[in-house]
């Protein structure tokens, strides 16, 4: 069966996405990243999406799921490179996927996530960065 | 019968510049060879499809060229007051006969009048769709005011169609230039209500989607205290009253200063 491979950089792991993801092909990603997240001690995912064309409310869903598990054991997700058509069509299903971060391209998510890192090491300054962000 | 309307013809050609001789030369030969298979009543007929296809050119051409409706109507009519003069003058012995052949012919050129109307019509909306998708196409034009900061002004009312494709106007462009900021200009919007304001709560989410983030600017008095009325929530959006407030927020966000240098009038940004 096809799996997405899971890159780990440092202290972060990279998910590109090239193919249409049908339902069990996420539901499998979902098992592994979070799998892989346990075992690394990973503090960041950044999900490449830019290839994706084709998004639907069980992929979204499946997005904020990996989001909020992340959250749990401590890693921050990224979602990177997402297709206008992409985004309207989330908007349009009202799926906003809170508290998923998001980010133009891999290199300004990876940015992000060098900045969460720098941030959580200083307890203030991370506390105001989450109000920011909620804002 | 065929002498009868090139007379009349000609009686109509007196009036008319080269274009529109040419024109009408070509709709009554048309119009002559139609008749002489002797059918005067029904123009959908295979004979009668050459002069519905000059009568519907003449029309879109003359919709385009901005003629009055009066104007393309009486092209059709005015052949009519020449056709039964001269059945007038040429059946004055024979009254039953100048009736039947003139119930025959005005029956015929209405039929004809009300295909130039209906093509005249709807040369006229084609005008008139083409002109709203202009309009729609240039009111939405996405500008970088900066390196990585785009602006949006909106002018007119926001509807659904209108959001669409502001939306997608703004993610593409978000795409092509990579920018982290985009501002929406909404002192051009004359009103929002609840399905404006969802409309633009929308394209902030779908822009927040895209790893970018958007500022609502340009909001006036009088908006604010619909909003506020109507009870929406726009607390989780970055709002600002002016477009330059909302471009000194950008600035801030992208840590980019811009100050003042001497007493010269002169702003630069610093990177």
């Amino acid at each position: 069966m096809d799996r997405i491979p899971i890159l780990k950089m440092g202290h972060f792991l990279l998910v590109t996405i090239q193919v249409d993801l049908y339902d069990r092909l996420a539901l499998t990603l979902e098992n592994d990243l979070i799998s892989m997240v346990s075992q690394t001690g990973a503090r960041g995912v950044l999900i490449d999406i830019s290839a994706v064309s084709i998004v639907d409310s069980f992929m979204g869903r499946i997005l904020g799921n990996i989001a909020s598990m992340s959250r749990i054991m401590d890693a921050e997700t990224v979602v990177v490179g997402m297709q206008p058509a992409v985004a309207i069509t989330l908007v349009e299903l009202g799926l906003t996927l809170q508290g998923v971060y998001t980010a133009l391209n891999v290199e300004k998510g990876m940015e992000l996530l060098n900045s969460k890192m720098d941030t959580n090491l200083e307890q203030e300054e991370d506390e105001e960065d989450q109000d920011d962000r909620n804002d | 019968m065929q002498n009868q309307l090139s007379d009349a013809g000609l009686r109509d050609d007196l009036m008319t510049n080269d274009e529109l001789l040419r024109q009408s030369e070509e709709m009554l030969d048309a119009l002559l060879r139609a008749i002489a298979t002797g059918n005067f009543d029904d123009i959908y007929a295979t004979e009668y499809e050459t002069i519905t296809d000059t009568l519907r050119d003449i029309s879109i051409t003359r919709a385009r060229q901005g003629f009055s409706p009066r104007e393309t109507a009486q092209y059709v009519l005015s052949l009519k007051k020449a056709v039964v003069e001269v059945l007038e003058q040429e059946r004055s012995d024979d009254y039953i006969t100048l009736y039947k052949e003139s119930t025959s012919i005005n029956t015929l050129l209405d039929n004809l009048s009300i295909v130039t109307f209906e093509t005249f019509i709807k040369g006229r909306e084609e005008v008139i769709l083409r002109q709203t998708d202009e309009i729609s196409e240039i009111s939405t034009p996405v500008i970088r005011v900066w390196n990585g900061i785009l602006a949006l002004p909106i002018i007119g009312t926001l509807d659904s169609a209108r959001t669409q494709v502001v939306m997608e106007n703004l993610l593409q462009e978000i795409v092509n230039t990579g920018s982290n900021i985009a501002i929406l200009d909404i002192s051009g919007v004359p009103a929002v209500d609840s399905l404006v304001a969802q409309h633009l709560i929308k394209t902030v989410s779908a822009t927040r989607l895209m790893g970018a983030e958007c500022i609502i600017s340009g909001i006036r008095a009088e908006i604010a205290q619909t909003i506020v009325h109507l009870g929406i929530d726009l607390s989780n959006i970055k709002t600002k009253a002016t477009l330059a407030s909302a471009l000194q927020l950008a600035f801030s966000m992208t840590n980019v200063e811009v100050r003042r240098i001497d007493k010269n009038v002169g702003l630069r940004g610093t990177r």
